[in-house]
């Protein structure tokens, strides 16, 4: 009996700290996208941001459709994705309060060196979308409607190929993250779009590169946004809207300009202010 | 592959350095699976003890179905708990979404089926054995229930710990419940997601064998444990 005692001590000792590790110091939750996480960038500014405000940020890092959804359920205090036009959508249908234009980096084309498709060294998007579709060599969609998977759909539609119809064969959904896709495309010596900070930062490259770049149609954008607390009054405002000052301020796109990988800047910022 | 070998260095570069992040990682993931299983043991081994005594129509049904959800997915249960405890849901107030009460929750509801199956048959198996003896001492149903779960306790051991490996190993529910953030829910099995998609697969695989040395360090335990228990039971 006194073991069961003891057993049941240290069962309270366990779940003790848990009781208050909800109820901590000053936080905000962000929902924000797999490329600011994987690149590393988090890690980079957020320790700025909380040793100058004392405020905690706590990352959920989703696709961006997910990231909006979860969002709209209130279940998070700041918005931080790449998709404008859902995004927009998204303050317009009252769930977010504004959105602001944060960074910019790029989409790029990615695939073996071998380069069976032959479109390596092309600057075209579209182009090369079609010229990949008409050799039938694999290509590996994210497929999970995050905002690099909207981006990609809409280059599809612009090359004028129904890409879907492919799927099963040519034309690879994945349902994943950017880095278990890019794993995936290794994997299966398919090509795929990746943005540039996701891409430099990951380590499992193999005999793969950068094959298409540099077209202004791959600008990708991101933008951060405040939950309203119109709609979800638990959402903490205050602690939310200096996050999103500090990221818009010089200081806050210093930081994100100074995030480096081998000497690679991985994000560019662009607040307009 | 050079990627097994890598993996077996960082394991051992981790392990040495005791390095703080992997420290706070394990220690979560054991706060989190341990504190399920307790919970769990809590709800699903009175729930076996009774099933393995009582006599009701609709018994059958009810151990297949009980023996069914020892499959639950785990991503279906994350996506329960997940819009019980969003702030549009139900428990949403309670603002437990991205936490470990949240990972504990989902993972007791992924372990009580499997406590409650496994410690069905460990008891029901018991009972042929004691059911004559107790019934001569007069002894009701939930007497007869307290004298079996006490009584296999040790056996009962096995069931805890099958759950403790479900807990533990399982991605798909704390991911989404607990949103694995850095410092607050990021557990062994979310942490070796993230690595595998930043293309970091050794030490992805690194992060898997100290897992896996965690689970052997958890049964070994409590093999001890009862063996001395059960020395000192017998003395």
């Amino acid at each position: 009996m006194r073991r069961l005692g003891l057993l049941l001590v240290a069962a309270a000792a366990l779940l003790a700290p848990l009781a208050g590790a909800g109820a901590a110091e000053k936080f905000i939750t962000v929902q924000s996208t797999t490329s600011t996480q994987n690149s590393g960038l988090f890690d980079h500014i957020l320790p700025v941001f909380t040793g100058k405000t004392g405020i905690e940020v706590r990352v959920v890092a989703v696709g961006t459709g997910q990231a909006i959804k979860n969002a709209a359920n209130g279940d998070g205090d700041v918005l931080f994705v790449h998709a404008k036009p859902a995004e927009e959508k998204f303050v317009a249908s009252g769930g977010g309060v504004e959105r602001f234009d944060v960074m910019y980096n790029d989409f790029v084309f990615v695939g073996p060196k071998a380069d069976p498709a032959r479109i390596a060294g092309g600057k075209d998007a579209v182009k090369a979308l079609q010229t990949l579709a008409a050799s039938g060599a694999p290509f590996a969609s994210r497929g999970d409607d995050s905002g690099t998977h909207k981006k990609e759909k809409a280059l599809w539609k612009a090359a004028g190929i129904d890409q879907g119809k492919a799927s099963g064969g040519w034309y690879r959904e994945t349902g994943s993250g950017m880095g278990a896709t890019l794993n995936a495309a290794v994997g299966m010596g398919a090509y795929t779009m990746s943005d540039r900070a996701t891409w430099i930062s990951f380590k499992n490259k193999g005999d793969y590169a950068v094959v298409v770049e540099g077209d202004p149609i791959l600008f990708n954008q991101y933008g951060v946004i405040l939950v309203n607390p119109k709609k979800h009054p638990h959402v903490k405002a205050a602690e939310g809207q200096a996050f999103i000052d500090w990221l818009l301020s010089a200081e806050g796109q210093q930081a994100i300009a100074a995030y480096k990988i081998n000497g690679q800047q991985l994000f560019y910022p662009n607040a307009k202010k | 592959m050079q990627d097994f070998g890598a993996a077996f260095g960082e394991a051992f570069r981790l392990l040495v350095s005791l390095d703080p992040d992997l420290v706070e990682i394990v220690a979560l993931s054991l706060r989190v699976s341990l504190g399920a299983v307790l919970a769990a043991a809590a709800i699903g081994l009175p729930i076996g003890a009774a099933l393995a005594v009582a006599r009701f129509p609709g018994r059958g049904v009810a151990l297949v179905a009980l023996n069914s959800l020892m499959g639950l997915p785990p991503v279906v249960v994350g996506l329960l708990v997940y819009l019980a405890l969003s702030r549009a849901g139900p428990l949403g107030p309670l603002g437990l979404l991205y936490t470990p009460a949240a990972m504990m929750i989902a993972q007791m509801i992924l372990v009580v089926p499997i406590i409650a199956a496994v410690s069905r048959q460990t008891i029901e198996d018991m009972k042929e054995e004691y059911e004559e003896q107790l019934r001569v001492l007069g002894v009701g149903p939930s007497g007869m229930v307290a004298t079996l779960l006490w009584d296999a306790r040790f056996s009962l051991l096995t069931a805890l710990l099958a759950g403790f490996g479900r807990a533990i190993a399982e991605v798909g529910a704390v991911i989404i419940v607990g949103g694995n953030i850095n410092h607050v829910t990021r557990v062994m099995t979310t942490a070796i997601a993230l690595e595998t998609s930043k293309g970091d697969l050794a030490l992805a695989l690194g992060l898997g064998l100290i897992l896996l040395g965690l689970a052997i360090t958890v049964n070994a335990a409590v093999m001890l444990l009862r063996r001395t228990a059960g020395h000192a039971a017998f003395a």
